[in-house]
C-alpha cells in the first residue's frame, strides 16, 4: 500500500515540488445509537484514498484522489497548487529536521471493536436506554457507540516509510428529562461519550448498565431543582468538565499555528505571544500541563504523526509558568523551537495540520473528598452541557448538567443549569487543589473541529477533580 | 477483513447516476434501497499574514446507501446505512454487502418510512461550469484582490469552490440527478488591535468582487482600532447578517427540526405567533437566490415552505421519518445524517412581511438612539433547545452607536440571549432592504439574510470576564 503514495510523490516532484509527502489511508467506522429502546440509526463509513503535499519555495500544495491509480496526477496537482500559492509568497520556509523513519506502529488492543456482533452491541444500548426510560420522567433515553479502525501508509521525499493501525472505540449514554419550558440531561461517561484508543475493552469498562438508572433519575430531579445562584464563589470541577476546560482554555491557546496567525480568521488566534514563551504565567504553580501522543490507551496516542514524526511527551505549563507548545516541522522553524510531531489530518482528504495530542494536567495528590471538605462555600459541577470561548481563547463561558452547592465541607443541595465564565490565565491563576491517583482519567474529545475545510480530530484530555477559588457562577439570559 | 484500495476496476470513472444504477443492481431484490452518489471537486485557497498558506483540491466521490429488509410480522424493517469513497467494483460491492449484513443484524426499526415514491424534481441549476473547474490560479487572483485592498493591514481567510453532480435512485423508482457549484470568498483584515471581516458567496465565483469584500474588511477593521470597553447589559443592537444567519441556523436546527419538536426539545409551537409580524422566515432551494440541490436525502423533491409567516410559526422542516410520526408529507430536508440529527432548513431565507418597512442598514443605524452594531458572532453555543438560550461572543468589528451614528470601536462581549426572544413581537425595530448570503456557525451558503434591528440584546460578559 506504499505504492500510491511513492507514486503521488513521484508525480510531486516531477512536477517541480522541491519536497513532497503522501498518505495512504484507508478508515473504517461503525456507529450505532439507540433511542427510548429502539436503535434509531446504524451507519458504516469507509473512505479510502491518497492525499500528497508539495512545497514549492515557501508554498504549500495539496491534493487528494480517491482512486489509487490517479495518485501520480494527484502529486501534480498538489505542485500545480503549490506553484499557484507562490502567487502571494510568505516569508522563506525550511522544514525542521525529524529523523528519517522506515517503521509501523499499532494501537495495543485486546479485542477488535468491528468483530464484536451487531446484536451483542444493540443488546447492550437497548437495555441501558430500556433502564433509563423506566424511570418515570424521562423522556429521551439515549446510547451509542462508534469505533474506528484507521490505516495509514505515509511517504516522504526524505525517505519515509511508516506504516500505522490505529484503533479507537467509546460511546456513553444521556438520558434528558423535559419540563414545561426546559430541557434537563445527564450523561455517562461524559457528555457526548468516551473515548480511547483501543479495542471494544474499552466500551465493556463503561459499565453502562451499572449507571443507567443513577443518570436517569438525576435528569429527572433536575427539572424541580433550584437554579445555580448567580454569584462569586469557589468552583470545584469534576474532571471530565475539566478536561474540557482544558481542551479550550490550553489545548487551543498552545497551537503554534494559530500562535503564529494562520488560524486568525476562522478558529482565532491566541494570547500567547511567543517572545513570553517560558516567562508568562499561566496559572498557579499547582498547573503542570504535558502534551503526549506516547499515553497508552488515550485518544490522542500514536507512533507517528502524519509528517512522519515520532510521537513524544513535551512539557506545556510546568509549574504555572508557559513552556511549551504543539507544532510540526513547518510552525517549529519558523519559531525556532524543535517540531514536536503534532500534526494529522482527518483522512486521505484533509491536509495535516496542527492537532492536540493528549493535553492534560499531570495529576495532584488530592482527592474529591479532600477537597469538598477543604471547601467551606462553594459548588461542584460536574459534565458539560455548553461550550463558548473567545477567538483568543481567553474569555471562556462553560455549562454543565449538574452542580451541588458546597457548604461547610459537605456536599448540599443538587442545582440546576449551572454555568461559570471566567478569563483563561485569571481562572487558572486560581487553581489550590488538584486531585490525582485513581481520579485522574484519561479522557477523550472525538470531535475537534479545526481548520478549513473543516476537519475534526480525536484529542485526549487527562485530568482530576480540582478547586478553583473566586470564580464568577450562575451566568443565564 | 481490512478495506483494501483497489488498483484494478475499469470504467474509472462512472458518472453519479451509473453508480447509483450500479449499487441498486447490486443490492436487487435483497432490500429495499436508496442511493446518493455524487462527484465533486472541492477546492478551497486559504490565507493568513497576507499569504498563501494553505492550498487544498480534492477529486471527491462518494456514495451513500441505505437500505431496508422487511421484517415480517410486527411490522417495520431492518435498516441500515453505510458511506464509501471507493467507486469502484469492489469497493461498491463491500458498500452493500457490508449494508445488507449490518442490516440482518439490527433489530427491527419501526419507524421505517420507507423510501420516496417517484415524483418530478423541481428543474433548477444553481450550477456554473467555470466554477467547478476553477484554478488553484483563479483563487489565488481573488486572494490578491482581497489582500490589496487592506495596504498595511495583515489578512486572512479563504477563497474557496465547490462544484459537481449529485444523483439519486431508489428501488421505488424515483430518480434524480442534479449539478450545482458555490464559491466564497471570506476574511479579516488586522491592524494591531481590531480586526474586521467581510463575505460574499454565490453560485458563480466571476461574481464575487473580492476586492470589494476585502476593502468592506479593511475598513471595519480601521473603524475597530482603539476599541473601548464598556459594561455588558441589555444593548438595543443592529446585527449585520453574519449575525442574522447564525440566528436563522440554531432556529432551524434547534426549532423547526420535526425531530426535536417529537422528542420535546423545541420551543417552536406551530400557529403561535412567537415572532415579530415584521419576520418572515422560509426555506427554498428553488429559488433562483438559492445554492445547492433541489432534492434531498431521501430523494423528496424540495420546495418552498414557510417556517414563519408575519410572525407565526407556520411549519416544521420534515424528512420521511419524521413526517410518518406526525402524519405529514415530508419537506424535503433529509440530510445523510438525519436519523440522529433530524430535518435541518439549508435553503434559509428572513425578509420583511411587508416590503415598507424594509430599509438599509444605513437606516438602521441612523434610526437607532444607542446601541451596538454588531458584524459577525462566534462560538455560539445552546444552553437549552427548549429556550433557545445561546452563549457567544461578538467578533471582527463591534461598534457603539449614538444619536444614530457609529462612533467607533468597542471591545468584543460576550452574551447570553434566547434567539427566540430576540425575534419576539415588538423587538424587531427594522430590516434592511439588501440581503445576501452570509456565514453562519454552520458554514457559509445555508443563509440568505438582511441585517436587522433589535430592542433588545443581553450581554453578559466583556473583555474582563
Amino acid at each position: 500500500m506504499f505504492d500510491p503514495a511513492v507514486a503521488a510523490v513521484e508525480g510531486a516532484l516531477a512536477a517541480g515540488a522541491e519536497y513532497a509527502d503522501a498518505r495512504v489511508v484507508v478508515s473504517r467506522s461503525q456507529r450505532l445509537e439507540a433511542l427510548n429502546e429502539t436503535i434509531e440509526s446504524l451507519d458504516q463509513a469507509e473512505s479510502a484514498g491518497v492525499g500528497v503535499r508539495a512545497l514549492i519555495g515557501s508554498s504549500w500544495g495539496f491534493f487528494a484522489t480517491a482512486d489509487p491509480g490517479e495518485a501520480r496526477r494527484a502529486g501534480e496537482a498538489a505542485a500545480a497548487t503549490a506553484r499557484a500559492s507562490t502567487s502571494v509568497p510568505g516569508p522563506p520556509l525550511s522544514l525542521a529536521d525529524v529523523p528519517v523513519r522506515e517503521d509501523s506502529y499499532e494501537t495495543p488492543h485486546q479485542e477488535d471493536p468491528f468483530a464484536v456482533s451487531l446484536a451483542e452491541k444493540a443488546d447492550l444500548l437497548l437495555g441501558v436506554t430500556k433502564t433509563m426510560k423506566a424511570v418515570d420522567g424521562v423522556a429521551l433515553a439515549r446510547a451509542f457507540l462508534t469505533a474506528w479502525d484507521t490505516r495509514k501508509w505515509f511517504v516522504s521525499s526524505q525517505g519515509h516509510r511508516i506504516n500505522q493501525h490505529l484503533v479507537e472505540c467509546g460511546g456513553g449514554m444521556d438520558a434528558t428529562a423535559v419540563g414545561e419550558a426546559e430541557t434537563q440531561r445527564r450523561s455517562y461517561p461524559q457528555s457526548f461519550g468516551q473515548y480511547e484508543s483501543g479495542g471494544y475493552e474499552v466500551i465493556r469498562r463503561f459499565d453502562l448498565p451499572g449507571n443507567a438508572e443513577r443518570v436517569a433519575t438525576e435528569a429527572v430531579a433536575l427539572l424541580s431543582a433550584p437554579e445555580c445562584p448567580q454569584a462569586t464563589t469557589d468552583l470545584v470541577l469534576e474532571s471530565s468538565q475539566l478536561a474540557l476546560q482544558i481542551h479550550e482554555s490550553v489545548g487551543h491557546a498552545i497551537e503554534l499555528d494559530r500562535i503564529l496567525g494562520w488560524e486568525a480568521a476562522f478558529a482565532g488566534t491566541s494570547f500567547l505571544e511567543l517572545p513570553r514563551l517560558g516567562r508568562l504565567t499561566y496559572g498557579s504553580p499547582l498547573m503542570n500541563i504535558t502534551a503526549d501522543a506516547t499515553l497508552p490507551g488515550a485518544l490522542g496516542t500514536f507512533g507517528y504523526d502524519d509528517e512522519g514524526t515520532p510521537a513524544q511527551r513535551v512539557d506545556i505549563v510546568k509549574e504555572g509558568r508557559w513552556v511549551g507548545v504543539l507544532s510540526g516541522r513547518d510552525s517549529a522553524a519558523i519559531a525556532g523551537l524543535p517540531p514536536g510531531g503534532m500534526v494529522r489530518g482527518d483522512g486521505y482528504n484533509r491536509l495535516p495540520m496542527v492537532r492536540m495530542t493528549n493535553v492534560g494536567l499531570v495529576p495532584g495528590d488530592s482527592s474529591l473528598d479532600e477537597i469538598i471538605a477543604a471547601t467551606d462555600e462553594g459548588i461542584l459541577m460536574a459534565t458539560n452541557r455548553s461550550w463558548s470561548i473567545d477567538d483568543k481563547r481567553l474569555n471562556f463561558q462553560f455549562g454543565c448538567e449538574i452542580a451541588w452547592e458546597i457548604s461547610g465541607g459537605r456536599l448540599g443541595r443538587m442545582l440546576k443549569n449551572p454555568t461559570y465564565t471566567g478569563i483563561t490565565p485569571q481562572f487558572w491563576a486560581t487553581l489550590d487543589m488538584l486531585s490525582g491517583g485513581s481520579e485522574w482519567i484519561q479522557w477523550g474529545v472525538p470531535n475537534c473541529g479545526k481548520g478549513q475545510p473543516m476537519q475534526t480530530a480525536h484529542t485526549g484530555h487527562p485530568a482530576a477533580p480540582a478547586r478553583f477559588r473566586g470564580v464568577r457562577v450562575g451566568v443565564r439570559g | 477483513m481490512t478495506a483494501r484500495l483497489s488498483s484494478s476496476g475499469t470504467p474509472r470513472t462512472p458518472g453519479p447516476a451509473e453508480l447509483c444504477s450500479q449499487v441498486l443492481d447490486l443490492v436487487g431484490d435483497r432490500a429495499e434501497a436508496q442511493v446518493t452518489a455524487s462527484r465533486s471537486r472541492p477546492a478551497l485557497t486559504r490565507f493568513a499574514n497576507s499569504f498563501i498558506h494553505q492550498n487544498v483540491g480534492e477529486a471527491g466521490v462518494s456514495v451513500n446507501l441505505k437500505l431496508a429488509r422487511p421484517a415480517g410480522g410486527a411490522g417495520g424493517s431492518h435498516v441500515a446505512a453505510a458511506s464509501t469513497t471507493r467507486a469502484d467494483a469492489d469497493g461498491l460491492a463491500a458498500l452493500v454487502e457490508g449494508a445488507l449484513a449490518a442490516a440482518a443484524l439490527r433489530p427491527v426499526d419501526p419507524d421505517w418510512p420507507g423510501l420516496a415514491p417517484p415524483a418530478p424534481v423541481p428543474d433548477v441549476d444553481h450550477y456554473d461550469a467555470a466554477t467547478e473547474e476553477a484554478s488553484p490560479d483563479e483563487r489565488a487572483h481573488r486572494v490578491r484582490a482581497f489582500v490589496d485592498a487592506g495596504p498595511g493591514l495583515r489578512a486572512a481567510g479563504y477563497c474557496d469552490t465547490d462544484g459537481g453532480t449529485t444523483a439519486f435512485a431508489n428501488s421505488a423508482g424515483q430518480q434524480a440527478e442534479r449539478r450545482s457549484t458555490r464559491a466564497t470568498i471570506d476574511g479579516i483584515h488586522q491592524t494591531d488591535d481590531s480586526a474586521g471581516s467581510g463575505h460574499a458567496t454565490g453560485a458563480r465565483l466571476a461574481d464575487l468582487d473580492a476586492g470589494g469584500v476585502g476593502a468592506a474588511a479593511a475598513d471595519r477593521a480601521l473603524r475597530s482600532s482603539a476599541a473601548a470597553d464598556i459594561e455588558p447589559g441589555e444593548y438595543e443592537v443592529v446585527l449585520e447578517p453574519e449575525c442574522v444567519a447564525t440566528i436563522l441556523i440554531f432556529l432551524a436546527f434547534y426549532g423547526f427540526n420535526a425531530k426535536q419538536v417529537i422528542e420535546g426539545q423545541s420551543g417552536i409551537r406551530l400557529g403561535e405567533a412567537q415572532f415579530d409580524p415584521a419576520v418572515s422566515i422560509w426555506d427554498d432551494a428553488t429559488d433562483p437566490a438559492a445554492l445547492g440541490l433541489p432534492f434531498d436525502a431521501d430523494g423528496t423533491p424540495k420546495r418552498h415552505v414557510d417556517l414563519v409567516r408575519e410572525g407565526v410559526s407556520a411549519a416544521l422542516a420534515h424528512d420521511r421519518r419524521t413526517a410518518r410520526k406526525m402524519g405529514t408529507e415530508s419537506t424535503g430536508h433529509a440530510m445523510a445524517e438525519s436519523d440522529g440529527y433530524g430535518p435541518i432548513p439549508s435553503n434559509l431565507f428572513l425578509g420583511p412581511a411587508d416590503a415598507s418597512f424594509g430599509a438599509g442598514t444605513s437606516d438602521l443605524i441612523a434610526s437607532t438612539g444607542r446601541g451596538l452594531l454588531v458584524t459577525t458572532f462566534n462560538y455560539c453555543r445552546i444552553l437549552d433547545p427548549k429556550t433557545q438560550v445561546v452563549t457567544g461572543l461578538t467578533r471582527n468589528g463591534t461598534f457603539l452607536i449614538e444619536d444614530g451614528k457609529v462612533r467607533g470601536g468597542v471591545k468584543n462581549l460576550r452574551f447570553t440571549q434566547s434567539f427566540i426572544d430576540a425575534l419576539a413581537p415588538g423587538n424587531v425595530l427594522g430590516i434592511s432592504r439588501e440581503a445576501r448570503f452570509a456565514d453562519s456557525e454552520f458554514g457559509s451558503g445555508l443563509v440568505h439574510c438582511p441585517a436587522v434591528r433589535l430592542g433588545s440584546w443581553r450581554f453578559t460578559g466583556g473583555a474582563k470576564g
